[in-house]
């Protein structure tokens, strides 16, 4: 076992006082650290700093005693987990088969000609990012897009960059 | 508590809810949420409490009811009569109309806009005339959030009945005489599932519940997880108890908050009732349930890589044999059932495997939820008989396609299905008839197409999904989903030659034969079913040779 071997990289630049350090630091102790609780954990981890930076990966596989590179496979193979900053604002249009029938294509065409962005990127103040989703369930209310965790339904592209710019606009 | 208390416990709900002359329940579905349902539930419990009719009148959210393209939606009960798109403003007409008066509010009722003369009795209305509803049962009538709501319809009487007065095997015999199959689309006959672990012998098996619910356009599982937990609870504590299991996992999809928040509530009220956790009801049975939240991968439906994610691995399948029956989750018999199949398991205690049987067909049995969607008038949730036809689904339930266009496909199973063309409507939804025709049943996703729809580029979009969404581990899938993809973006860009159009049908094969798991194994069901019903489309876009 090489548990072990990596567990003093990058460990300082973690700062125990950071809430969200400690908030990750229960969650790992409520799950006893065991390894199996690695997925639930970088959820909350994700939850608390927006995405997973490579210094949280190093400080988790620490703690659950596992190689770092079991922790950042685990990372790259779900869609979930991010290694990179959302944006402070996320809209998220669902590409599901519903809205992909009703339009989903002219909304991302909307942003990208609104915002110069493409699926998966950021502006580069980090303001606004945009991805999609396979389907977040809301099928019913097609097309449908997330704008910072709240679902909107039967959106046109002018309502969409509407809510955009209203997101942005409040700090 | 013991079954006695239990029994008291629901008597008092049952009598508390007698008590009262109505009861209100705002669809708080994440649909029906997302259109602004949770303000109008504040406001109006607000008002009634205002008109001091509290005492009379009771306000409470519930699950989806269905309909979910006219949402928010409110049902008052017992009447049975349904508002659609009720907002803030619009709401204190219906309380003036339906409660001061007791008038109903005929411009507000269920589809009043489309139908021309909408029904004061929800239930009368084509949409939910054809429905049979078994596992939504009560999803829409209880408050979720409530565990007294679920034993006032009689919940925990079957994980009752099954530990006090039956033996393991009764249960598993009951299941197997309801000839139900397994809800997550392969139909594999559930109680032959529960047998077979059951059969081995370990100091530790496993239930899961797989709530993964991946086929873009599906939403059933979530709907129920959000209506009806408790539910899905019962049915796995019963399984644990026939298999011999003390610890279930209940693994959902990361994408479902809603429903992750009111399953784990769920299982908190149960566990403080008695009804999870050591000695359930006094009995000798100990039975633990755990939420695992899925990390968004398509390939986690599969059971093997959803038994790998629970672990905390990367979700990659393994090949079968063994089944998880026989090593799955850490190595110890595992029974894994579709959330659905779940929610079906206490009636079928309760009433009888005989009597579920009597619904539905020869070789499928019971009822079907289906998910709704596309260029269909009336989207939503719905659950029928299997065997029930296409054209009953999509022109009497559905009410027929959107700004009166055309029927052209239904697209069933998602990206391990298929594409269902015009000329059979008719058929029976079933899980026989719909290979039959190069679709599956899948887990219920049905989307509706129109005229408009180009079958080349719904074949493409499928491909794309899987392209992405494979995990990379067996070559045929990895390499052969890429390839497909990017021969059908060729011949959708009018790109392409006949030879193209023969390495793609060629590939698909082996693609289909070769792959580990079922995610590349029925990767190429959408493209040949197209091929098969819509041939003509892709030789219009092939280059003929100078």
């Amino acid at each position: 076992m090489t548990a072990h071997t990596h567990h003093h990289v990058h460990e300082h630049e973690l700062s125990k006082t950071d809430p969200r350090v400690k908030l990750l630091a229960a969650k790992i102790k409520k799950e006893n650290h065991k390894p199996d609780a690695l997925i639930e954990i970088l959820h909350t981890a994700q939850n608390a700093f927006g995405y997973l930076p490579k210094e949280v990966l190093v400080y988790i596989a620490h703690e659950l005693k596992l190689p770092p590179s079991r922790v950042f496979s685990t990372v790259t193979f779900y869609h979930f987990f991010s290694l990179k900053s959302k944006g402070e604002h996320t809209c998220l249009v669902c590409t599901g088969t519903a809205c992909y029938v009703k339009g989903a294509q002219a909304l991302l065409n909307k942003i990208e000609s609104q915002f110069a962005l493409k699926p998966g990127q950021v502006t580069t103040d980090n303001k606004l990012g945009v991805a999609v989703a396979r389907c977040i369930g809301a099928c019913g209310l097609a097309p449908a897009v997330v704008i910072d965790n709240e679902v909107q339904g039967k959106v046109t592209a002018d309502d969409l960059i509407n809510s955009i710019n209203g997101k942005i606009a409040t700090i | 508590m013991n079954r006695h208390e239990l029994q008291a416990m629901a008597e008092k709900a049952k009598e508390k809810h007698k008590q009262l002359k109505h009861k209100i329940c705002v669809c708080c579905g994440a649909s029906c949420i997302s259109s602004g349902s949770e303000d109008v539930l504040k406001k109006l419990q607000d008002e009634i409490k205002a008109r001091g009719l509290e005492n009379e009148i009771e306000v409470v959210p519930s699950g989806c009811m269905g309909p979910c393209n006219q949402g928010p939606l409110v049902k008052y009960l017992p009447e049975n009569t349904i508002y659609q798109h009720i907002n803030c403003e619009n709401l204190d007409r219906v309380i003036q109309s339906q409660i001061v008066e007791n008038k109903p509010l005929e411009d507000l009722l269920l589809f009043a806009d489309s139908r021309e003369k909408p029904f004061v009795k929800a239930d009368e209305d084509p949409f939910f005339k054809k429905q049979l509803k078994i596992a939504l049962k009560d999803c829409g009538d209880i408050n979720p959030e409530e565990i007294e709501d679920y034993l006032a319809v009689g919940g925990y009487k079957a994980l009752d009945k099954a530990l006090f007065l039956m033996s393991p095997e009764e249960v598993i015999a009951e299941v197997k005489q309801s000839r139900i199959r397994g809800r997550g689309g392969a139909g594999y006959p559930t109680g032959l599932k529960w047998e077979s672990v059951y059969k081995y012998i370990s100091d530790q098996k496993y239930v899961i519940c797989n709530g993964d619910e991946g086929d873009p356009g599906a939403f059933m599982d979530r709907s129920v997880l959000e209506g009806n937990p408790h539910r899905i609870l019962e049915g796995m504590a019963i399984a644990g108890y026939a298999i011999g299991a003390s610890k279930g996992f209940a693994y959902i999809r990361g994408e479902y908050p809603l429903a992750i928040k009111r399953f784990e509530l769920a299982i908190k009220q149960a566990t403080k009732h008695g009804l999870l956790g050591k000695n359930i009801l006094g009995s000798t049975f100990s039975f633990e349930v755990e939420v695992r939240i899925g990390a968004g991968a398509f390939v986690c439906g599969e059971e093997t890589a959803l038994i790998a994610s629970i672990e905390g691995k990367r979700g990659t399948p393994k090949p079968r044999p063994p089944f998880p029956a026989e090593s799955g989750l850490w190595g110890k018999p595992t029974l894994i059932n579709n959330v659905e199949t779940y929610a079906a398991i206490a009636p079928i205690i309760v009433k009888g495997g005989e009597w579920y049987g009597e619904t539905g067909t020869a070789k499928s049995a019971g009822t079907k939820v289906f998910a709704l969607a596309g260029k269909i008038n009336y989207s939503g949730l719905i659950e029928v008989p299997m065997g029930t036809t296409l054209r009953e689904i999509v022109f009497e339930i559905g009410g027929g396609i959107q700004g009166g266009g055309e029927f052209k496909a239904a697209q069933t199973g998602g990206p391990s299905g298929g594409c269902i063309p015009e000329a059979h409507l008719d058929v029976s939804m079933d899980y026989e008839s719909l290979v039959n025709l190069g679709s599956i049943m899948g887990s219920g996703g049905l989307i509706v197409m129109d005229k408009s729809s180009d079958m080349v580029d719904v074949a493409r979009y499928f491909m794309e999904f899987c392209m992405d969404e494979s995990c990379g581990k067996c070559v045929p899938c990895r390499v052969g989903t890429k390839m497909m993809h990017d021969l059908l973006q060729k011949i959708y860009d009018g790109k392409a030659t006949q030879i193209d159009l023969d390495r793609l049908e060629e590939l698909a094969v082996y693609v289909k034969e070769a792959s580990l798991c079922g995610l590349g194994g029925s990767a190429p069901n959408p493209l040949l079913s197209t091929l098969r019903h819509f041939r003509e489309e892709y030789e219009s876009k092939i280059l003929k040779e100078a």
